[in-house]
């Protein structure tokens, strides 16, 4: 059965890259999908990836318990934390709930209503109107969400050491710039890019098949979240062992 | 002109559709009729190709529509026009938009000459300055007639509609019977229409295909259908009180 799944998966997204009919028409439909994935979930990602940062400052503070370890060492293991995994991973989790669950229930509700079988009569290749605009802002917006994210992740470990006291701005500052490696940055928009490859193209699968009303529009809606989450955790297992 | 031939189409075993075969000449409007799950809508959507039959072919004016690729596909689903039972207009447009929708898609004309293009669709399904609306804010007839304009938009050669009548009050049935009937007359479009609605039938049946489990049990016109001796067609068409006591007077 998830062969059988995995196997249409494959043949939508085939369906899904084909010659757009008028490029004009993608390209206003793509701005849209970018402004609702980038700049719709801007704030949700600052105050997440803020206080994750914050928290983090502190938690790291407090297991840090033997004094021969410099407290520079907060800033340091933050910064690799939020790049390498807490950024990428969470935002992409939280984007999987607030964008795929919209995603599966648009497309899942154009099914029932019988929009796609309107749109497929009419010539138009529905698969590549509705879902290569969200794929294509998936992949170009959640990367940049996700450097906005290791941005306000570390200065929200600033903000929470300084208020805490847990570490001092001079020592915070030390720990970030000692040691950086450029390379972390590349695996971490490595993520980016799976991720939002699979935010898009999975709750769309999901959406684009449902067969049924209100019911099980809601369900497949459930389902991409679900599989969107466990397939970026899935993912993020494999790029970090391909990568570092 | 659409002829089908010998159309099978089974979903898990389960026969839906068992040798249908008709011709569904242009100018005149054509009925499919049947009683619920008769294979009515299958058909009708194997016939514009959103099922697949599992046998048979479906003939456009000649053109084999069945083994066709998916590019020569969408040239014939260019001509084609549809109706959907729940009129199937995009929420997120307006009138205009929807209307505009295949014209921005498949043509080259200037933003007037589309305007000029919904303003004509509109005004001939009765709905001129609605252009505006949203789907939500229209009545169930309204939508219909919108979907019939987008249906038009592009000077269809084939029209379909499914179940047009449903969820109608009579009079406005009676509106978009006469609506599908004057644009197939005035554009010679090959129309087929999927009704078991008994007013159509008699109103605007000019071929009728009749269906029952998922076989044809009849053909004629409307002037033929109270005469025939078929019990099938006979049980489906004077179901009502007030049509058997009609049919005495056919």
């Amino acid at each position: 059965m998830n062969f059988t799944n995995f196997g249409r998966y494959i043949l939508l997204l085939k369906s899904v890259f084909r010659k757009p009919e008028k490029l004009k028409i993608y390209l206003k439909e793509i701005a849209k999908q970018m402004d609702y994935v980038g700049v719709g979930s801007l704030g949700l990602i600052a105050i997440i990836s803020t206080f994750i940062g914050a928290v983090m400052t502190l938690q790291i503070a407090f297991q840090l318990v033997s004094d021969f370890i410099p407290k520079t060492i907060i800033g340091s293991v933050n910064r690799d934390s939020s790049i390498l995994e807490l950024s990428p991973t969470i935002s992409a989790i939280v984007l999987a709930g607030k964008i795929g669950s919209a995603i599966s229930s648009e497309i899942g509700s154009m099914r029932v209503t019988e929009q796609i079988d309107a749109l497929e009569i009419m010539g138009i290749n529905a698969p590549g109107y509705l879902i290569l605009p969200k794929i294509i802002s998936g992949i170009t917006m959640v990367p940049m969400l996700v450097i906005i994210s290791m941005f306000l992740s570390i200065t929200g470990g600033y903000i929470g050491g300084s208020i805490s006291g847990a570490v001092t701005p001079a020592e915070y500052i030390q720990g970030i710039t000692t040691d950086f490696n450029p390379y972390t940055i590349t695996v971490a928009l490595v993520k980016a890019f799976v991720f939002g490859f699979i935010i898009t193209s999975v709750p769309a699968y999901e959406g684009f098949y449902v067969r049924g009303g209100a019911l099980e529009v809601s369900q497949a809606s459930t389902r991409a979240v679900v599989i969107s989450c466990i397939s970026i955790l899935v993912c993020d297992y494999l790029v970090t062992q391909l990568l570092l | 002109m659409i002829e089908i031939k010998d159309i099978y189409k089974s979903f898990s075993g389960n026969d839906v559709l068992q040798g249908i075969s008709g011709k569904f000449e242009e100018g005149v409007t054509n009925l499919i009729i049947g009683g619920s799950g008769s294979g009515k809508t299958t058909l009708l959507k194997c016939m514009v190709g959103l099922h697949q039959p599992g046998s048979g072919s479906v003939l456009y004016d000649g053109r084999d529509f069945t083994p066709m690729t998916y590019e020569q596909r969408i040239e014939v689903r260019k001509e084609i026009g549809m109706l959907f039972q729940g009129s199937a207009l995009f929420d997120s447009m307006t009138v205009e938009e929807n209307i505009m929708f295949p014209l921005n898609m498949f043509t080259d004309q200037s933003r007037k000459e589309k305007l000029e293009r919904v303003d004509f669709c509109l005004e001939r399904v009765n709905l001129a300055g609605k252009n505006k609306l949203f789907p939500a804010e229209l009545s169930g007839g309204m939508k219909k007639r919108v979907g019939i304009a987008r249906a038009i938009s592009m000077n269809p050669k084939y029209l379909f509609c499914d179940e047009p009548n449903s969820g109608l009050d009579p009079k406005t049935s009676i509106v978009i019977d006469e609506l599908i009937q004057e644009i197939t007359e005035e554009y010679k479009t090959t129309t087929i229409v999927v009704t078991h609605d008994m007013n159509s039938v008699m109103g605007i049946g000019d071929y009728i295909l009749f269906l029952h489990e998922g076989k044809k049990f009849w053909e004629g016109s409307n002037k033929e259908i109270a005469h025939t001796d078929i019990k099938e067609l006979n049980d489906f068409v004077f179901a009502s009180r007030f049509m058997k006591a009609a049919k005495d007077k056919f």
